[in-house]
């Protein structure tokens, strides 16, 4: 395999805020007044979520999980963009979102339960307006623009109003950026001028396809020929990947219309748990990686420009503890669905005709379990 | 907006005043789902300024708005992928696909998505989603026009699959099929969009069950669609010969309406299914193994099936004569009587 770090050499011009060293720097388009305190939130999200992940991928080990899509290397994107959200703004997630489902205060068992095999989501996407993760690539930036489409009819854009204006936050990914459906979202959003951001984590791989099998041009710039800003920003810097889509968020609540932002990022681990990343790309380039870790610059800073005390991060680590203990006795605590719930909800009412193969079934589960 | 009624009392009046076509009653029904439900909104390709390519979808533009006739750009899956954001935002979106060759770029929106997220949602979301489709042939138009995909739908759970074939049952079927809280696929036999002028009755059958159009003794003819009429015609010219069909409109593909097609085959001891799509795994052949399934000993000679063959649909030149015609219904029927 060809040793090259290709994907570790973003454009000049990539919006950072807070260096891989952990040296705040200012960018002139995307000002962040943001204390240190907040700062120190943000740690916590991140070592959190990071902790969650790699909680999932244990329980996946032992058998409890049958996939899990890890986000390593994707928190600052994720907690970045996500606290960036107002609460009555909505997400529309891929299904490796699990650092935006916390910021929308998503309990982290309620990811589980598709990764699981007891259900195939199962929440509702309005009570955290966090929709339900999406499996076919794309197909979400899709419902997102409709969604929009629904905010301006609701005349909940461009009033001033902080409280009323909404916008709404399509996840997708540099595989995705090649289907129809997000293409087709592009020309929707641009052509109705829609309050919405479409945010893109290139983290380089699609499985095992690099960036340049999809694109020909930075994905950011695939922004202009359809009308609206494109950005790329350092999606392994939480403080810009807040202060970006914070603005751009701000613009589509405004009436500006949409914006794309390419958060520039690495996926640290597999695919999925099932994937073997050694086939197709070289460990340098992660290692290479690891060394613009999301975490690390945030604690570096916190650690030497803040002061904050070496109890904050042990409080931290505590924490991240309890919330490890929580998702294992959580996730073995879900129950499996009882067979016959294969009929539930494939319609509001059940057809008669369902109901016939459901009693059918049920009187063939009993006789062989008699 | 609120004055549409009084502003133009034809139009209120006229569902129940007179005859009217198909394409009218279509058009009434839309109109009385959106004065009915501020959250009905239209959407598709030319649906607006235009009224849409049959002018289904006429002057609807000029009075709701164009926040609620959308004019969509050209992308099918996009019509369809808008609709559910828009049916999680609360809206009740009405998306009209120009043609039925033309649903395919919308096909994994409807499938995976709309006929999907319910369940996938635990029931916690709905999707009350209508897809409008003219469909079927006979109007002498180039390929992707005239085809009959209602099977692909049929077959994905989760989707209500319903046709009309009279303008009383368009006028009542569309605004209970936008009144659904389930999607529904909503297949409009163009060819009978203009073809007569009938009255809308008082009130409509529910959506999901079919309908005897015609009593008999003999056969049952299960057709839905644009091959009622010809099931009618055919019934009529059998009448001569001392035979009696029983002509059922299947109006719900999915789910199907067994009762009153068992009902029926029970009393005649034979069926005949017809329907302009292909044949193989089609409607027909679903009815046929249910039939044979669950009144086995009733039937005095085996379901046939009349459909279009199993081909590309031809070009019109030969459309005729691929097209499941009175003539072919009739040897059918010869055949099946004198098994």
């Amino acid at each position: 395999m060809t040793e090259h770090v290709r994907a570790v050499h973003p454009e000049p011009n990539m919006v950072q805020l807070l260096t891989p060293e952990g040296q705040r720097v200012e960018h002139p388009d995307y000002p962040l007044d943001i204390t240190d305190d907040e700062i120190a939130a943000l740690y916590r999200d991140l070592v959190l979520v990071r902790r969650i992940d790699s909680e999932a991928i244990a329980l996946q080990r032992q058998g409890e999980l049958g996939l899990w899509a890890s986000l390593l290397g994707q928190e600052a994107a994720q907690i970045g963009s996500g606290r960036a959200l107002k609460r009555h703004d909505m997400a529309f997630p891929t299904y490796r979102e699990h650092g935006v489902a916390w910021c929308r205060d998503v309990d982290a068992l309620t990811l589980l339960g598709l990764y699981r095999g007891t259900n195939l989501g199962g929440w509702d996407p309005l009570a955290n307006n966090f929709n339900l993760y999406t499996i076919v690539i794309g197909a979400q930036t899709l419902h997102a623009t409709g969604y929009a489409m629904g905010v301006v009819r609701d005349g909940a854009v461009g009033t001033g109003d902080p409280e009323r204006d909404t916008a709404v936050l399509a996840f997708f990914g540099d595989g995705a950026s090649s289907q129809g459906d997000v293409n087709e979202a592009f020309v929707w959003a641009g052509a109705g001028n829609l309050p919405i951001v479409f945010f893109c984590q290139n983290n380089q791989w699609a499985i095992s396809e690099p960036v340049e099998r999809q694109s020909r041009v930075p994905l950011f710039q695939r922004a202009a020929g359809f009308g609206f800003p494109g950005v790329r920003v350092d999606g392994n810097d939480v403080l810009a990947c807040l202060a970006v889509t914070r603005k751009h968020l701000d613009n589509a609540r405004n009436a500006q219309g949409p914006s794309l932002i390419e958060a520039f990022t690495y996926r640290m681990n597999p695919h999925t748990t099932n994937d073997d990343p050694r086939r197709y790309r070289a460990l340098s380039e992660a290692e290479t990686w690891k060394l613009k870790d999301p975490i690390e610059r945030v604690r570096a800073y916190l650690t030497r420009e803040a002061r904050v005390e070496p109890e904050f991060f042990a409080a931290v680590e505590a924490e991240s503890l309890e919330m490890a203990e929580y998702v294992r006795a959580g996730c073995r605590a879900i129950p499996d669905p009882t067979p016959e719930s294969v009929f539930d909800n494939v319609y509001v009412d059940l057809p008669d005709e369902l109901r016939e193969q459901r009693e059918e079934f049920a009187s063939f589960v009993k006789s062989v379990s008699a | 907006m609120s004055d549409i009624s009084s502003a133009n009392p034809a139009v209120s009046s006229a569902p129940l005043g007179g005859p009217v076509t198909m394409a009218r009653a279509l058009n009434e029904g839309l109109r009385q789902a959106m004065e009915d439900d501020p959250k009905v909104v239209i959407m598709g390709e030319d649906v607006g300024r235009l009224g849409g390519v049959f002018r289904i979808t006429d002057g609807l533009q000029k009075d709701f708005g164009e926040d609620r006739v959308i004019d969509t750009p050209l992308a099918e899956s996009a019509i369809i992928g808008t609709a559910v954001g828009l049916a999680l935002r609360g809206y009740r979106p009405v998306c009209e696909i120009q043609f039925d060759g033309f649903v395919f770029p919308g096909f994994d929106q409807i499938v995976s998505q709309v006929a999907k997220i319910h369940n996938r949602a635990a029931g916690l979301v709905r999707m009350p989603i209508t897809i409008r489709i003219p469909f079927g042939g006979g109007i002498g138009a180039i390929e992707h026009h005239s085809e009959s995909p209602e099977t692909y739908f049929a077959h994905t759970p989760g989707l209500r699959v319903v046709s009309c074939s009279s303008p009383s049952d368009a006028y009542w079927m569309i605004q209970e099929a936008i009144a659904s809280d389930d999607p529904v696929v909503f297949f409009e036999p163009k060819r009978q969009y203009h073809a007569a002028k009938l009255p809308i009755e008082p009130a409509g059958t529910p959506l999901d069950q079919a309908r005897v159009v015609r009593p008999g003794r003999d056969v049952t003819v299960v057709a839905y669609g644009p091959t009622v009429a010809t099931a009618l015609t055919a019934a009529e010219t059998l009448k001569v010969d001392g035979v009696e069909a029983e002509v059922i409109d299947l109006r719900s593909m999915s789910p199907l309406d067994m009762p009153t097609l068992l009902d029926s085959v029970r009393r005649t001891g034979r069926m005949v299914i017809v329907h302009e799509a292909p044949q193989s795994f089609g409607i027909g052949s679903e009815i046929a193994a249910r039939v044979t399934e669950q009144a086995f000993y009733s039937l005095e000679a085996p379901v046939l099936r009349v459909t279009g063959f199993d081909t590309p649909y031809p070009p019109s030149r030969l459309e005729h004569d691929w097209l499941p015609n009175l003539d072919r219904l009739l040897d059918a029927v010869d055949r099946i009587m004198e098994f």
